[in-house]
């Protein structure tokens, strides 16, 4: 029996057992439900107002964007927050003490994150389809599309998520990380079409995945007609392609190194002193 | 300064011969910037040995297990654990030790039984036809007897429950060696009895070797086949419980009752006094006590000594009375 086989098995089932206790505590559903909620909330009151420059409509418009946007800032920021949650509980540090199981520990990760990840896709977009007309994928190609998109996304940004966990050893300093995250969601067309900021600001977009991530999904579920009012006037496909692989290999190749700098340090007394530490804080 | 030639406390494993001990520290140093934490820690355990480490706050009883566990790199010294050097411990090695440290709170949405299930796992493939791996997981549950709350959620079990729990992590592998931090820490007399019955049977059973930490000088006393005092970073003691009061504390106590009164005299050969006692006034005593130094004594003797800067002096003292 191959040991690193066996680690990875039990890290999917690892990942399924957690994903599975996602949807049996109220934080967490909490945590799926609100934020959709709130999207298609705003995409209901978008649905007559229309793209600039077409009759199509700006809420139409807005799903797939939100979609793009929410995969890239979902992974992101729930990999971080278990990753320094979990390092300060003591949870690493478990895994370190099994046989393998920083590999079965990472491919749990992964596995969970992803699917609350899609979890929360479907609840954003399940009702959304209802809600404005015009969205669908438009035969194997849109689906083709979606696929690739989505999968390559995540890998762009898991790793990512990955790195700035490792970086903070106190969940209450991811809020300093939190604020630039949700800035360039706002700087990336997801809720307002990219074209209309200042030209300095469309290139700080485009220069991170989740502009990217929303320029795919919409390319997959929108009308072609619509790529008219993007960069270029274009869906971009092999530039999708490119700025996502780009950060999916930074990401796959910086994660590990830095991921394993972070295992190395973790032992007993350094859990025990942020928890020391924690504990000072709420005196 | 190890103990040789006592006949008493030396458990010698049936059908192992004197082979290579599962831990050989030899003057392990440790230095964090400019402070010495460990400056020389020398000891061996054999297969099936239970060993205390004891030693007042910061003296680097942690440090000490952590390097041993292969979490901590260490300044300078020679280390082999399971004949490996922890500080290049491969999975293999890893799959043969067991870990409790102090403080979990990981895993709180998990249940019992799931968690067990799962971390054992990851043992399977180091199971051998002498050590199956992982321990069965219904009867590990039995042995640490969370078995009315094998599918509770961690989260809403109490802190001694809890620390059941990660004695069975800890042990899920079943391990040839355990290290355990404060094991006992939060327990009721039950559990912490009900704990001792299990540190026994693994180590009489299962010939697990066992290194662990405490505060609580009785359960030392009860636990340890022998005694290891650390102090100001290295080892100032090691014996039996039993060794280390005969030959530390040199003073018991008499005491007696004669004519209605009371009387307390402290001397060193206890068994001379008592005979003289009798000699002079036969029948008339009563009620007579000899209290030897207990653990407690000896401990906080040798670790005053030690800190008022004669640790030296009284290592030296020690060393000469066991030879």
């Amino acid at each position: 029996m191959n040991p690193t086989l066996v680690a990875v098995r039990a890290g999917v089932a690892r990942g399924g057992i957690e994903v599975r206790q996602s949807l049996t505590n109220v934080q967490d559903l909490w945590n799926y439900f609100f934020p959709n909620f709130a999207f298609l909330v705003v995409m209901f009151f978008m649905r007559d107002a229309t793209v600039p420059g077409t009759n199509f409509s700006l809420g139409a418009r807005t799903l797939p964007s939100v979609l793009g946007g929410g995969l890239a800032f979902g992974a992101l920021v729930t990999m971080m927050m278990t990753l320094t949650v979990e390092r300060e509980d003591g949870t690493l540090l478990r895994a370190k003490a099994v046989p393998n199981g920083m590999l079965g520990y990472l491919v749990g990760k992964v596995v969970q994150v992803a699917g609350m990840s899609l979890i929360g896709s479907a609840i954003l977009v399940i009702p959304g389809v209802f809600l404005v007309d015009g969205v669908a994928p438009a035969g194997p190609e849109a689906w083709l599309t979606l696929l690739w998109v989505l999968v390559l996304g995540l890998v762009a940004c898991l790793p990512l998520g990955a790195i700035f966990g490792s970086l903070f050893a106190n969940p209450r300093n991811v809020g300093v990380i939190m604020l630039p995250i949700m800035g360039l969601v706002a700087t990336s067309g997801i809720f307002y079409p990219i074209t209309n900021f200042p030209v300095w600001l469309q290139w700080i977009g485009q220069a991170f995945p989740v502009y990217w991530l929303g320029l795919g999904m919409r390319s997959a579920l929108l009308p072609d007609e619509l790529a008219a009012v993007e960069l270029g006037g274009s869906w971009r496909h092999l530039e999708t392609f490119g700025a996502l692989g780009a950060w999916a290999v930074l990401g796959v190749v910086v994660a590990p190194i830095v991921l394993r700098r972070m295992a190395r340090r973790e032992s007993g007394s350094t859990v025990a002193a942020r928890k020391e530490k924690a504990l000072q804080r709420i005196n | 300064m190890t103990i040789v030639g006592q006949p008493e406390r030396t458990p010698e494993p049936a059908g192992v011969l004197p082979e290579q001990p599962v831990l050989d520290v030899r003057d392990l140093r440790m230095r964090y910037g400019s402070t010495d934490v460990l400056t020389g820690v020398t000891f061996t355990a054999r297969p099936g040995e239970v060993l205390t480490l004891l030693g007042p706050n910061g003296a680097g009883k942690t440090t000490t297990i952590e390097i041993l566990e292969g979490f901590r790199m260490r300044s300078a010294g020679e280390v082999t654990v399971l004949g490996v050097d922890p500080a290049h411990g491969d999975e293999r090695w890893r799959a043969r030790l067991g870990v409790v440290l102090q403080s979990w709170r990981d895993h709180s949405k998990w249940r019992v039984r799931e968690l067990l299930g799962h971390l054992g796992s990851y043992y399977l493939p180091y199971s051998t036809d002498q050590v199956r791996r992982p321990w069965d997981i219904d009867e590990l549950v039995d042995v640490v007897g969370l078995t009315p709350h094998a599918h509770k959620r961690v989260g809403r079990l109490s802190g001694g429950q809890r620390r059941r729990l990660d004695v069975a992590i800890g042990i899920v592998g079943r391990p040839e060696l355990l290290f355990l931090d404060e094991p006992t820490a939060g327990f009721d007399p039950e559990a912490r009895r009900e704990f001792h019955d299990l540190v026994h049977r693994l180590s009489d059973l299962e010939q697990t070797t066992i290194l662990l930490t405490t505060h609580d000088l009785d359960e030392a006393e009860k636990l340890a086949d022998r005694i290891l005092i650390l102090a100001g970073g290295s080892i100032i003691a090691d014996g039996s419980a039993e060794q280390l009061a005969r030959r530390m504390s040199s003073e018991a106590e008499v005491k007696w009752s004669q004519g209605g009164e009371r009387f307390v005299h402290a001397t060193t050969d206890a068994t001379r006094y008592v005979r003289e006692l009798f000699q002079q006034h036969g029948d008339g005593i009563t009620d007579l006590e000899v209290r030897r130094a207990t653990l407690e004594d000896t401990y906080m003797a040798l670790v005053r000594e030690f800190e008022s800067g004669r640790g030296a002096t009284a290592l030296r003292e020690f060393e000469g009375a066991n030879r």
